[in-house]
């Protein structure tokens, strides 16, 4: 295993590199270019064995992601903000056609206004096509949730194409030192085959034509289940990678001192990390309060934040996405997944750094301090803040 | 033994299609079908081709099928003909097989993508000049003073000139064709199918539901669109022009029907003005004299 520094999306091109992609199809945008530059050098030195394709936009990124994975080769894409968001035809392609394919998308606000940095309007737009998601809160998980990614995509029990997010130029554009494991390793842990549904000329199938209503209903239903699958081998394949590699990042979530905790944050992406630090601040000020990062947001951890949030008074949840008009979106499935408990803590919801304000630990924490003086006499707060 | 015009026997389109009757896209198909053979994947946007298909779980494609968006043929055949390569595949072809709203409009910029990469397809339009899909509207492919559902006294533009701009990206082949000469649309096919790169097929394929002609009247309106000069059958070549040879005849004006001969089967060019009509035929007239200006015949 070598250690580099590494910034995110250099590391999101190291992982496609270490994946031994066939097909990469991909088009620049800030924040993620850096990925396609470098994945065009390891190309080109002939260090990566595949195609890479310089497509005209992303709708056509994705697209030929589509037709490669028809093929049965494995293939990689990356974008951000307008590309994701030109993408989302042919995103419910991909997921209605049961494709593995991997994405990283380097989250950036969308327009108008323009804006070149962080936050989740662009992936959360696409939660409803199909595609698992898992957002990262250090470039190590970045690496580690493509390779994952590439396992749990192609096992037959999922066979859902995954989105790995994070934040542009927050994780982008920082370095790191990353663990890069030898790519033997990687292929042994998630080796390439070719699928049993691939393009075959000595058996054709018509893939995508027609179907009825009744059938539809069913394809649908089947896509559901496995995306309710993928919560068993998200589990199965951290641990196996935990075992191999000696990382863990959580499964759909990852906790951060809530055995004893009385009061929860809830939060996504590299806000994770600053609620972990948040939490050691408000425990010297003797508070107890714990920490929940959703790594999965599709599918949802709804088992996983009900047992971990059952005890506690409060839970203040930090969303980077604003569904106008309702509020957070994290927070409204929080509260969702909490509704069965007999006796659900008081949900504050609140979105914080759109279009890439910043929001340090101790601004969470400030928060947190207000949940705690009224959280008996409010139960539910719903609030988009300007820090 | 073979069929006429020297054509296999050997069906990839089977019984049980749900085209319209006398539809001219889908004999198109089956001439393409067979000059390709069974290593063949056809990569399908929405157009009325998605619905000859038939219902799922039925097909009637005896060849690989995919079924994408209407505006990504060119990219996803790029998609599915590069991961073939790289997974080891040899000896196929990989066809983009879309209508001229999916290739003149939605989806020329893939189309221009994949053109400009050089990417290892073959491209083609089948024309039939509009949205049959959607109940005839009209798209930058409808003729001048053709009525559609949106051009309700009669289209006032040009039909873009598609080749032009596709061999514009310097392609190693790009031809078009028409029906009524099958043997011609064969070979065609056929000498794409042996170029490596971007192959582009333009075939004119009468539509009699759109067209407002009767069924048994598709092979007739294309030999006519030829014979009056409408329809130029005519290859690019790494950048040099050929005539086809059964088009040599009708580039001299005095051997081509009026274009009345054309358009009067057709109840979609009834209310056209004489004035739309006198544009047309001289359209028809430049674009000819073009076509000998840049083969070097004059
Ligand atoms: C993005 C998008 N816009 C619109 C449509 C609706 N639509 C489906 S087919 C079609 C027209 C197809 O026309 P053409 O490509 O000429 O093929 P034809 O139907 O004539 O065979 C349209 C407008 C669609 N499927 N997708
Ligand atoms: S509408 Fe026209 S092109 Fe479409 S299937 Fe019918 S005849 Fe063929």
């Amino acid at each position: 295993m070598s250690t580099e520094i590494l910034n995110g999306n250099h590391t999101a091109a190291y992982a496609a590199f270490l994946c031994d992609v066939d097909v990469v199809a991909a088009y620049p945008i800030t924040p993620q270019t850096p990925v396609v530059e470098l994945i065009a050098e390891f190309v080109e030195s002939g260090r990566l064995k595949a195609r890479f394709i310089r497509v005209e936009s992303e709708h056509s990124a994705m697209s030929v992601c589509v037709g490669a994975a028809f093929a049965g080769a494995r293939t990689f894409t990356a974008t951000a903000s307008q590309g994701l968001a030109l993408m989302h035809e042919v995103l419910h392609w991909a997921a209605g056609a049961r494709l593995p394919i991997v994405m990283c998308n380097v989250n950036r606000a969308l327009g108008s206004p323009w804006s070149i940095w962080a936050d989740y309007s662009d992936s959360a737009a696409q939660r409803d096509t199909g595609w698992l998601q898992v957002y990262c809160k250090d470039n190590q998980e970045i690496l580690d949730s493509v390779i994952q990614g590439y396992r749990i995509s192609e096992d037959s029990r999922v066979l859902l194409p995954v989105m790995v997010c994070y934040e542009g130029f927050i994780l982008s554009h920082t370095y790191m030192p990353v663990h890069l494991p030898p790519r033997e390793e990687i292929l042994d842990y998630a080796p390439k085959k070719k699928p049993s549904w691939a393009l075959n000329f000595d058996a054709p199938y018509t893939h995508g034509n027609l179907v009825l209503p009744v059938h539809f209903q069913h394809l649908r239903r089947q896509m559901h289940e496995a995306m309710q699958m993928a919560r068993k081998v998200i589990v199965e394949a951290v641990d196996e990678f935990r075992k191999r590699f000696g990382r863990f990042h959580g499964a759909l979530v990852e906790t951060y001192q809530m055995e004893d905790a009385e009061h929860a944050i809830v939060s996504i992406g590299s806000l994770g990390a600053e609620s972990f630090l948040a939490v050691d601040l408000l425990r010297e000020e003797g508070l107890r309060v714990g920490a929940v990062r959703v790594r999965f947001y599709r599918p949802f951890p709804s088992e996983e934040l009900r047992q971990l949030l059952k005890e506690v008074h409060s839970v203040t949840v930090f969303d980077r996405f604003a569904s106008y008009g309702k509020g957070g979106m994290l927070s409204v499935e929080v509260r969702d997944a909490l509704f069965e408990l007999k006796d659900p803590p008081a949900v504050h919801g609140y979105v914080v750094g759109l279009g890439g304000v910043d929001v340090p630990y101790t601004v969470l924490a400030d928060f947190v301090r207000r949940t705690v003086k009224d959280y008996a006499k409010v139960k539910r707060r719903e609030e988009v803040i300007m820090l | 033994m073979k069929l006429p015009f020297g054509l296999p026997r050997e069906e990839f389109l089977l019984p049980g299609h749900t085209a319209c009757p006398g539809c001219g896209a889908t004999i198109a198909l089956r001439i393409v079908m067979k000059a390709l053979g069974p290593r063949t994947v056809f990569v399908i946007p929405a157009c009325c081709s998605t619905v000859i298909q038939g219902i799922f779980p039925g097909s009637s494609f005896a060849v690989p099928v995919v079924n994408i968006p209407f505006e990504a043929a060119a990219a996803v055949a790029a998609g599915v003909s590069a991961a073939l390569e790289q997974l080891g595949e040899k000896d196929f072809s990989v066809v983009a097989w879309a209508g001229d709203g999916g290739t003149f409009d939605i989806g020329l910029q893939a189309l221009s993508g994949a053109a400009e990469r050089n990417d290892n397809i073959l491209y083609i339009c089948y024309d039939n000049e509009m949205y049959s899909n959607t109940g005839i509207q009209r798209s930058s492919a409808t003729p001048i003073g053709a009525w559609t559902t949106t051009t309700p006294t009669g289209k006032r533009e040009h039909k873009k000139d598609l080749l032009r701009i596709v061999s514009a990206h310097h392609v190693p082949y790009a031809a078009t064709a028409t029906i009524a000469f099958p043997k011609d649309l064969y070979e065609k096919v056929r000498k794409a199918r042996q170029i490596r790169g971007f192959k582009f097929l333009h075939i004119l394929t009468p539509c009699p539901v759109g067209w407002r002609f009767d069924a048994s009247k598709t092979v007739e309106i294309s030999r006519l669109a030829v014979q009056t000069g409408y329809w130029a059958l005519y290859e690019i070549e790494h950048g040099k022009l050929r005539i086809s040879p059964a088009f040599t005849p009708y580039l001299d004006k005095s051997r081509r029907k009026p274009i009345d001969e054309f358009l009067k089967h057709q109840l979609r060019f009834r209310t056209m003005t004489p004035e739309l009509k006198a544009e047309l035929e001289r359209a028809i007239e430049e674009g000819i004299e073009r076509l000998k200006r840049e083969a070097e015949l004059v």
